[in-house]
């Protein structure tokens, strides 16, 4: 089976995977990473949104071979030294989740947006989420939470 | 999924001879339609050759009152690139709208021309721009390129290498995107360049497809109001459960003008 390699949280890993392998098997089943979930495994909800070299993709509709040599950051890289990073604080400060099941994925999209937009308004949160749904909570407090979080992010706490 | 082999070549000519010599060999460049097709089981291939391991096909140029775009440049690039935007901001724009953000981060100029499925955005600024596709051995005019449902007029085997727009006067587009998957509805481009005066649709048919007697009529006026009373014929249109043929065209002359409007 062909060898894959690349770098996930900082480490380096490598796995054998077939043709078929996704990015998200591969970080679930064979490194045991399952915080990124598999929603609808269609390219639709965003659960399974992780970082690959700094941008934010469906890792349930990329190969895990794509990701060769790729640096691959999952929502268990966000925390240091056992404290939460600012954004999934402000997730918890804001009850910006119900089930929890999309807030991997809603937190690794929220964390390009603010690279691109450091003090994101409310419509550009909504439109950036656009592929990301969550069932419980109607949206308005994971917004309400990605404002917050940016905020955080931006007095550098 | 079915397994399949999975290669990753370094250069466009190795592409093209693993393509040559596998039994049923696709192209992968973003894979954010294949992927999905062949999880259905609509897909199976032999073979994917990823072309994500080939350099330089993801650069963007503008020169000579042209903007270049290599096939393997994602939609986020085009939508993010300053020299699209000053270029041709309606082409910066439709990128910049198709899918999600993860999506956009993936998916491919390439890919979507390849493809050519009937709901897709690139084919309408193609199309309206009256651009050029460049394949590992030849050119095809956009007005060449679309030929039906899911179909081009690539050969087996041939790569695209990149898309040349003429930058235009003016260009604008609108579309009406399907609320759950983002897929225009209908979406038309409008442009009036050295490609002369095009209204280009895509969602509507079976690929995309010029309005020429909305061209006609911009062509004497370019304003919104100078489409006013144009009909599109639903004979030919597509009918599902997102709207009938009868509402695809009416939407049609609806996008053109905001279209129009867009474009300035």
């Amino acid at each position: 089976m062909p060898k894959v390699s690349m770098t996930v949280n900082g480490k380096a890993v490598s796995a054998e995977v077939e043709g078929r392998t996704l990015l998200v098997q591969l970080l679930r089943d064979q490194l045991g990473m399952t915080g990124t979930h598999v929603g609808c495994d269609t390219s639709q909800c965003g659960a399974c949104v992780v970082h690959v070299d700094g941008r934010s993709v469906k890792a349930c509709t990329m190969l895990a071979s794509q990701a060769e040599g790729s640096q691959v950051t999952t929502i268990e890289g966000l925390a240091k030294d056992g404290k939460l990073h600012p954004m999934q604080e402000a997730f918890r400060d804001n009850h910006g989740l119900q089930c929890g099941f999309c807030t991997p994925g809603m937190i690794m999209s929220a964390l390009e947006l603010v690279k691109h937009k450091p003090n994101p308004s409310e419509h550009e949160v909504r439109d950036w989420l656009e592929g990301n749904l969550c069932r419980c909570t109607g949206y308005h407090n994971i917004v309400k939470s990605i404002q917050a979080g940016a905020a955080a992010m931006r007095g550098g706490k | 999924m079915y397994n399949f082999n999975y290669h990753r070549p370094s250069s466009v000519a190795d592409a093209a001879k693993l393509l040559s010599s596998a039994s049923e060999g696709k192209l992968l460049a973003g894979g954010q339609t294949l992927l999905p097709t062949i999880k259905q089981r609509l897909n199976k291939p032999s073979d994917l050759i990823d072309l994500g391991g080939i350099k330089d096909l993801n650069t963007v140029k503008v020169e000579g009152g042209k903007v270049v775009i290599g096939a393997l440049t994602r939609h986020a690039d085009v939508a993010g690139s300053d020299a699209v935007r000053k270029a041709i901001a309606a082409l910066a724009s439709l990128a910049g709208a198709i899918g999600d953000p993860a999506v956009r981060n993936r998916g491919t100029i390439g890919g979507s021309l390849a493809n050519s499925d009937p709901a897709a955005d690139y084919p309408a600024a193609v199309l309206g721009l009256g651009a050029t596709i460049h394949t590992n051995s030849r050119t095809i005019a956009a007005d060449d390129y679309f030929k039906g449902l899911f179909e081009t007029a690539l050969n087996p085997g041939e790569i695209i290498t990149a898309v040349s727009f003429p930058v235009p006067e003016k260009a604008g587009y609108a579309k009406f995107p399907n609320p759950a998957s983002r897929y225009a509805m209908v979406g038309v481009f409008v442009a009036k360049g050295p490609a002369g005066v095009r209204v280009a649709v895509t969602g509507a048919g079976a690929c995309a497809f010029r309005q020429k007697a909305m061209e006609a009529a911009l062509a004497k006026n370019w304003s919104a109001a100078a489409l006013d009373g144009i009909k599109t014929s639903a004979d030919e249109l597509n009918s599902d459960i997102h709207g009938s043929a009868e509402y695809r065209a009416h939407l049609i002359g609806v996008m053109a003008k905001r279209a129009v409007a867009a474009a300035g």
